[in-house]
């Protein structure tokens, strides 16, 4: 499925890009599996989304809690904590 | 009832918002804001001034306020980063459940984002009701979930670099108090 994918604050400084489309294997549908398909990609991507790192998702705009599921199309965000206020 | 959400660059005047919230509004009998200001420096500076107050010189007193500041913790700009569409529909949220929570008659929530500096203005959340217990605590409530759950970013600038500014416990379990299963959420569930 395609899905696009946005990074936000420092996890967006740490892998260098604000945003990407991607093609993912049928079994990449959940935020944790995409997590830790993006975490395969080594380097800077494996530590930012290192699995002890603190790393909030969310799917369609909506936060999500602990892993979600997303469907084709799906817009999925990975960031840090927030901090607003 | 309505609900107003506006995320923008641009400043706000706190008292023409407040104005239009009772113009015209005679069943309004108290309106509760709270207004975010960036402050010149930041919490970890505050804690490394107190430990180092002793020994250290390095410190600047805010003698006005009797706050001591670390130097390297000055604060010269705020720049607050956000995700555009998930943060309107995020406070809208808040605000939708503060409104099934308490008897509102209007709730208004302006955020900035951008590049700010010391006593700007950050935001500011505005509540009506009839009567004062509604507006005080639903003020609140918007502005706890507000930190828990809008995206929003800030990263501050100063002598010592730039830095991202961390998540606190604290502001979760600030959040957390009003969930229903909390203890002590009677006191603050309280009506007019």
């Amino acid at each position: 499925m395609r899905v696009t994918i946005l990074y936000f604050a420092s996890l967006r400084e740490a892998v260098g890009i604000d945003r990407e489309s991607c093609d993912l294997p049928a079994d990449i549908d959940s935020t944790s599996r995409l997590r830790a398909w993006l975490r395969a990609r080594g380097g800077a991507w494996a530590t930012a989304l290192a699995e002890g790192r603190n790393v909030r998702a969310a799917v369609d705009r909506r936060m999500t809690k602990v892993d979600a599921s997303f469907a084709d199309g799906a817009e999925v965000a990975f960031f840090p904590p927030v901090t607003g206020g | 009832m309505a609900i107003v959400v506006r995320v923008q660059t641009a400043d706000f005047d706190a008292a023409a918002e407040l104005a239009a919230l009772r113009i015209g509004k005679p069943a309004v009998g108290a309106i509760a804001s709270f207004v975010g200001l960036v402050r010149d420096h930041n919490r970890v500076g505050e804690r490394e001034a107190a430990a180092e107050m002793r020994a250290d010189t390095r410190i600047d007193a805010h003698i006005d306020t009797g706050i001591a500041v670390c130097v390297d913790a000055r604060v010269d700009t705020l720049t607050l980063e956000h995700y555009p569409g998930m943060t309107e529909h995020s406070l809208e949220r808040i605000c939708v459940d503060a409104c099934a929570r308490w008897r509102l008659i209007d709730a208004l929530v302006i955020h900035r984002y951008g590049t700010l500096r010391p006593t700007d203005q950050i935001v500011l959340v505005a509540t009506s009701s009839a009567h004062r217990a509604d507006a005080f605590d639903a003020c609140r409530y918007v502005m706890d979930y507000l930190k828990t759950d809008a995206p929003f970013w800030k990263k501050e600038s100063g002598p010592a670099g730039e830095r991202w500014v961390e998540a606190l416990a604290s502001d979760h379990e600030a959040a957390a108090r009003w969930s229903p299963d909390a203890a002590g959420v009677d006191a603050m569930k309280r009506t007019a």
